[in-house]
């Protein structure tokens, strides 16, 4: 009985220690500042790039899932399908609003990971943020320096949400992915209606050629 | 210096005049027939010739798959990435020299300065521009041109072209490198073969740089004339702006 006893002291001690310290983390993980969020990811995801022998040899299936479990999850797709979209999302029903979203989000990964394939001995220069702490909207610039060719610059558009930042936008050598496909999603509407978009959509996920 | 009908203008190489003067006729020409013929067309107040660009880009695309990528394509896999940089080194010297013209031309003296030390830096110490040393000391390019100077200016970018072999461009962008062809230091050889010669390899040299962007266009366009002319009107403000374009007002 007494044993028992200490033993449940000394996990409760345990448990009342691993919440004081994860009370006392938890801020510091809230105000994880955008720049500092777009510096761990891409530095994160990069060196899992070139650590990965298979990536190295080529799969962009590998790539895509790195890309999944360590990239995705700080961009906000719905909004950027939205921004793309402009109007016609308004006038979507919430169903296809959410294909729209999953087609183009799967478009997106497809592009990203080509394009990581392409560039693997590339460093990242990030450029010093300044933002207010009131801020809820910051755009964080990177530079891509290349073993070859000249310098990229990527910026990605950062909203607040809660207590993190997620990317909306991504603006390479000043041309704005969202401002992008604007007019292509507006000319897809007009012609075939937002199931002509997503049809559209579909079909290239599924390596369907460009016109 | 010849000169016969519009549409007829001869020009000799190292005669910049006769070139810069065909040039400018034979864009005249072109701009009155497409100002009457667009008056009807075209739903996008950017690219009212759109029709006639949708057949000029699908010109270009059947050249650009069959011949000029493929070319480009072979100089990335045959030529040892030094010798590559090195070319486009030496071209980018120029267009360093051109882009302190356009900074001078804008009053942006910092940059003009920038650039002109770059061109004074590789041309000196860096093998007449094989080495860009300016890079590895941190003097950044300007990267100015006088579509941007004449944007700079105030000068409206006009209606948006495509010009096969050439790519995308508007009437004010095309008029600069016109332009910079014509005053390019190319233009004053007296052999035409090394002229010539040497506007392959830089196109080539700047078809290579741009593969990466051909099949990152062709994974991501829906519809590829329409995403290449807004990533390159996306692009041409983002410099005539320096990097800070004001909000588009949007669409009504």
């Amino acid at each position: 009985m007494r044993k028992f006893d200490s033993v449940a002291r000394l996990r409760a001690a345990a448990v009342l220690l691993l919440t004081v310290a994860l009370c006392a983390a938890a801020p510091a993980f809230a105000q994880e500042a955008p720049d500092a969020i777009v510096k761990r990811v891409a530095s994160d995801v990069l060196a899992t790039i070139q650590a990965d022998p298979a990536i190295q040899a080529g799969n962009e299936a590998r790539i895509r899932e790195v890309l999944e479990v360590k990239l995705l999850p700080n961009f906000d797709f719905a909004r950027m399908t939205a921004l793309a979209m402009g109007r016609n999302w308004q006038a979507a029903t919430p169903e296809q609003q959410k294909r729209v979203t999953d087609e183009f989000r799967a478009l997106l990964v497809r592009t990203y990971s080509g394009a990581l394939n392409n560039y693997r001995n590339e460093t990242i220069d990030y450029k010093p943020l300044r933002m207010n702490p009131a801020d809820t909207d910051v755009t964080v610039r990177t530079l891509v320096v290349r073993a070859t060719g000249s310098p990229i610059q990527i910026d990605y558009s950062m909203a607040k949400q809660g207590d993190t930042w997620k990317c909306y936008d991504v603006i390479v050598a000043g041309v704005s992915l969202v401002t992008n496909y604007r007019d292509e999603f507006n000319n897809q509407v007009k012609a075939g209606g937002v199931d002509g978009l997503i049809k559209t959509l579909a079909d290239r996920n599924k390596g369907v050629a460009a016109k | 210096m010849t000169s016969k009908a519009m549409g007829e203008v001869q020009w000799k190489p190292g005669d910049s005049w006769s070139l810069c003067r065909a040039v400018l006729q034979r864009g005249c020409a072109v701009l009155a027939v497409a100002l009457v013929a667009g008056c009807a067309l075209g739903p996008n107040r950017e690219d009212p010739f759109e029709p006639m660009n949708r057949t000029l880009y699908g010109v270009h695309d059947a050249v650009d798959t069959a011949v000029v990528r493929p070319v480009a394509q072979a100089y990335v896999d045959f030529v040892p990435s030094l010798i590559r940089t090195g070319v486009s080194n030496v071209f980018n010297n120029i267009n360093d020299l051109f882009s302190g013209i356009n900074g001078i031309l804008q009053g942006k003296l910092d940059k003009a300065g920038d650039d002109f030390g770059r061109v004074v830096l590789n041309t000196g110490f860096g093998l007449g521009g094989l080495f860009d040393l300016a890079s590895m000391m941190g003097i950044e390019r300007g990267n100015e041109d006088f579509g941007q100077t004449f944007g700079f200016w105030g000068f409206p970018q006009g209606p948006y072209l495509f010009i096969p072999l050439l790519g995308p461009t508007t009437v004010r962008d095309g008029t600069g490198l016109a332009l910079r062809l014509v005053w390019g230091p190319a233009s004053y050889l007296n052999n035409e073969a090394l002229q010539w010669s040497l506007y392959g390899i830089g196109y080539i040299d700047l078809r290579a740089e741009a593969l990466s962007a051909s099949s990152l266009v062709d994974t991501a366009a829906l519809d590829r004339y329409t995403f290449i002319r807004n990533a390159y009107l996306q692009r041409r403000r983002y410099l005539v702006y320096d990097g800070k374009p004001p909000p588009e007002p949007e669409e009504p």
